[in-house]
C-alpha cells in the first residue's frame, strides 16, 4: 500500500511540473493583459503534433524537436497577438475571450480535417529508472526535469532581464510603464508568445508521455484554468505550485477510489477556491 | 393597447412564427428539423441574452442549465412516468433551482473570475454525472419507444415536441423584451454600464443580478428536456458540450448582444451559415475554421453585432429594432 502510494505520489508530482507550465503560460497572458487566452489547449496541441510531426517525418530527438516547437509556439504567439488580441485587450472581457475563442475555432478546424481526431503516439522511451520500490518512465522523469528548467528560466528572465522587468512593469501599470518609455506594444506581444511558448512546450512534452489527439488540448486548457485559479491568476509561479498539487491529486485519488472522480473534485475545488478566495493560495499578480 | 407602441417586439414575433408555420403548412418532416435547430438555437441564445447582454455578465458555461434540465426531465419521463409537461417543467425548476443556488455564490465574481467559473461549474456537473450512477453514469440513459405510445407514437410526439419548442421560444421573446423594457431590466443594465455606480443608486445588485440569472436559465432547462425526449437518449458528453454554449455566445455576438431581435438574427444566421458550410464541398471539412475567422472579424470589426450596428448607423432603425 505505501508503495502504491509513493510510486503514484510520485508520478502525479512529475507529471505536475508539466502542468505547471502549461498554466503558467496562461496565468503570464493573463497577468500582463487580463486576457483568458481561450486558444491555450489549442496550441498545446500544436505542440504535441509539432514534436510528433518533426519525431515521426524528420526522425528528430523529441527533446531537440522541443526546441523548435517552443521557437514555434512564440513566433505564433507574435502573430496572434498582433492580428487577433492587440485590437481588443482594451475592450470589454467578452472581446477577448472571443477573439482568443476564434483562435481556437480555425486551429481546431484546420487540425481535425489535417490530422482527424485520432489518436497519434510518439514511439520514443528512454527506458525506465528505478529507484527502491519506485519505477519512473525515463521519458517522465525528463519531462519533469525540461519543465523545472523551462520554469527556472522564465523566473530568471522575468526577474533578472530588462525585458523581463519591462514587462512586469506593463503587467504592473500600462500606463505608467509606457510614461518610461517601454514600448509597451511590443512587451504586450512578447509576454503573449512567451505565454503560447510555454504552451507549445508543455504540449510537447505531454507527447512523449501520453498519446495524443488534436482535441486533447482541451482537457490540459481545462487543467490550466483549475490550476491557475489555485495559484493566483497572473502569478506564474504560483501556477506551478497549482499544477504540483493537481498532479498530486491525480496520482494519489485513483488510489484510493475511482479515476472517474478525479474530474469531479478538481472541479469542485476550482469552484471553492473562486469563491473563498479568489486571488489563489499564494495570491494573484503583484 | 396599440400594437402599433411595440414595433420591436412585433417584429421579432412575426419572424418567428412566420418561420415556425412553415413546416406545418406544408407538414414536411424535413423541414421541421431544420426549423427546429433553428427555433432551438434562437431560444437559446434569447435566453443567454438577458445575462450577457443586458446584465454583462459573460456565462460560458450556459450549457449546464440545458443539460441539467434534460436530465432531470429525462429522468422524471423515463424512470417515473410523468407526462411530458410535468417532465419540462421539472426541468426548468431544476435549472432555475441551479442558477439561484449560483447566483447566491458565484455571482459575486466579476468579469474573467466569472466566466471561468461557469466552465468549472458546468465541468464539475458533467464529472459528477458521470459518476451518478442513478442518470446512467457515463452511458447516460435510453428513452424506451413505449414512452412515445402515450403521446400517439413517435411522429405525433416529434410534432408535439414541435409545437412546445414554438411556444417556448415566443415566451423567451416576449421575457427578454419585458425584461429590457422594466425597471428590472434598466437595473441590470446600469449594472452592465458600472456596477459600483449602480449600486449607489438604489440597485440591488446581487438580487438583480441572480434575477436575471435565473430567467436565463429556466428557458434553457425546459429547451433541454424537449429536445432529449425527442433525442431518445441523454449522455453527459452530449448533454454538457461546452462548445454548444460558445457557439451560444457566438450567435448573440453576431445579431448584437442587449437587443430584443438580435439573438433572433444571430441564431438563425449561425445556424443557417453552419448549414451552408457543412454541405459546401469546399468548406466541408474546415467549417469550424470558417466559422473562427468570421467570429473573429465580427469581434474585431463589428463588436456590437448586425443589429447593433444598424441601431448606431441609422437613427430610424433605433426607432423600430429593440
Amino acid at each position: 500500500m505505501v508503495n502504491v502510494l509513493l510510486a503514484s505520489l510520485i508520478d502525479g508530482l512529475l507529471i505536475g511540473f508539466v502542468y505547471g507550465i502549461a498554466a503558467m503560460g496562461l496565468s503570464l497572458i493573463f497577468g500582463v493583459m487580463d486576457v483568458v487566452n481561450l486558444a491555450h489547449g489549442p496550441i498545446i496541441a500544436l505542440g504535441m503534433f509539432g514534436v510528433y510531426l518533426l519525431f515521426s517525418v524528420l526522425g528528430l530527438n523529441p527533446f531537440i524537436a522541443l526546441i523548435l516547437v517552443a521557437m514555434m509556439g512564440l513566433l505564433f504567439g507574435l502573430v496572434m497577438y498582433m492580428t487577433a488580441v492587440h485590437r481588443v485587450i482594451d475592450a470589454p472581457p467578452l472581446s477577448s475571450l472571443l477573439a482568443t475563442f476564434a483562435v481556437n475555432m480555425m486551429i481546431i478546424g484546420i487540425g481535425t480535417s489535417l490530422f482527424t481526431t485520432s489518436s497519434y503516439n510518439v514511439e520514443y522511451s528512454l527506458g525506465t529508472v528505478t529507484a527502491g520500490p519506485i519505477n519512473v518512465t525515463g521519458t517522465r522523469l525528463a519531462a519533469s526535469l525540461i519543465a523545472i528548467l523551462v520554469t527556472a528560466a522564465l523566473y530568471w528572465f522575468l526577474y533578472y532581464t530588462r525585458t523581463g522587468k519591462y514587462i512586469r512593469a506593463v503587467a504592473n501599470n500600462r500606463s505608467s510603464a509606457e510614461l518610461m518609455g517601454i514600448p509597451s506594444t511590443r512587451i504586450l506581444a512578447l509576454s503573449f508568445g512567451i505565454g503560447t511558448m510555454l504552451a507549445a512546450i508543455a504540449g510537447g512534452l505531454i507527447a512523449t508521455i501520453f498519446p495524443i489527439n488534436i482535441l486533447a488540448g482541451g482537457s490540459y486548457e481545462l487543467k490550466s484554468f483549475v490550476i491557475v485559479v489555485m495559484g493566483g491568476l497572473g502569478n506564474p509561479l504560483g501556477a506551478l505550485i497549482g499544477g504540483l498539487i493537481l498532479g498530486l491529486m491525480e496520482g494519489v485519488v485513483p488510489v484510493f477510489m475511482k479515476t472517474t472522480w478525479v474530474p469531479v473534485l478538481e472541479f469542485m475545488l476550482f469552484i471553492i477556491i473562486l469563491l473563498v478566495r479568489p486571488q489563489g493560495i499564494l495570491g494573484a499578480k503583484e | 393597447m396599440k400594437l402599433s407602441r411595440y414595433p420591436g417586439l412585433i417584429i421579432a414575433v412575426l419572424l418567428v412564427v412566420l418561420v415556425s408555420l412553415y413546416p406545418i403548412i406544408t407538414g414536411s418532416a424535413s423541414a421541421r428539423e431544420t426549423v427546429f435547430t433553428v427555433l432551438m438555437s434562437l431560444a437559446l441564445a434569447s435566453s443567454l441574452n438577458i445575462l450577457l447582454g443586458y446584465t454583462g455578465y459573460v456565462s460560458f458555461g450556459h450549457i449546464v442549465f440545458f443539460g441539467l434540465g434534460g436530465y432531470v426531465g429525462f429522468y422524471a419521463l423515463t424512470a417515473l412516468h410523468w407526462h411530458l409537461l410535468l417532465a419540462v417543467l421539472a426541468g426548468g425548476a431544476a435549472a432555475g433551482g441551479l442558477a439561484y443556488a449560483l447566483g447566491k455564490s458565484i455571482l459575486r465574481l466579476r468579469g474573467a473570475y466569472f466566466a471561468l467559473a461557469t466552465i468549472g461549474v458546468n465541468e464539475a456537473i458533467r464529472a459528477f454525472i458521470n459518476n451518478f450512477e442513478p442518470f446512467g453514469g457515463p452511458v447516460g440513459m435510453d428513452m424506451k419507444f413505449a414512452v412515445y405510445h402515450k403521446y400517439g407514437g413517435a411522429m405525433q410526439a416529434l410534432w408535439i415536441v414541435y409545437g412546445g419548442l414554438i411556444v417556448i421560444t415566443l415566451a423567451v421573446i416576449f421575457t427578454s423584451y419585458a425584461v429590457k423594457r422594466s425597471k428590472f431590466g434598466l437595473g441590470l443594465m446600469a449594472i452592465r454600464e458600472d456596477e459600483d455606480a449602480a449600486e449607489v443608486m438604489g440597485v440591488v445588485a446581487p438580487n438583480a443580478k441572480t434575477w436575471a440569472y435565473v430567467l436565463s436559465a429556466i428557458f434553457p432547462g425546459l429547451i433541454g428536456v424537449l429536445f432529449f425526449f425527442k433525442n431518445g437518449n441523454i449522455e453527459p458528453g452530449d448533454a454538457f458540450r461546452l462548445h454548444l454554449s460558445i457557439e451560444l455566445i457566438v450567435m448573440v455576438m453576431l445579431g448584437g448582444q442587449g437587443t430584443v431581435l438580435g439573438p433572433i438574427v444571430g441564431g438563425a444566421a449561425y445556424q443557417q451559415l453552419r448549414k451552408t458550410l457543412l454541405t459546401s464541398p469546399l468548406f466541408k471539412n474546415i467549417q469550424l475554421a470558417v466559422a473562427g475567422f468570421l467570429l473573429l472579424i465580427i469581434v474585431l470589426f463589428i463588436p456590437s453585432g448586425a443589429v447593433g450596428w444598424l441601431r448606431s448607423r441609422f437613427a430610424t432603425m433605433r426607432r423600430v429594432l429593440e
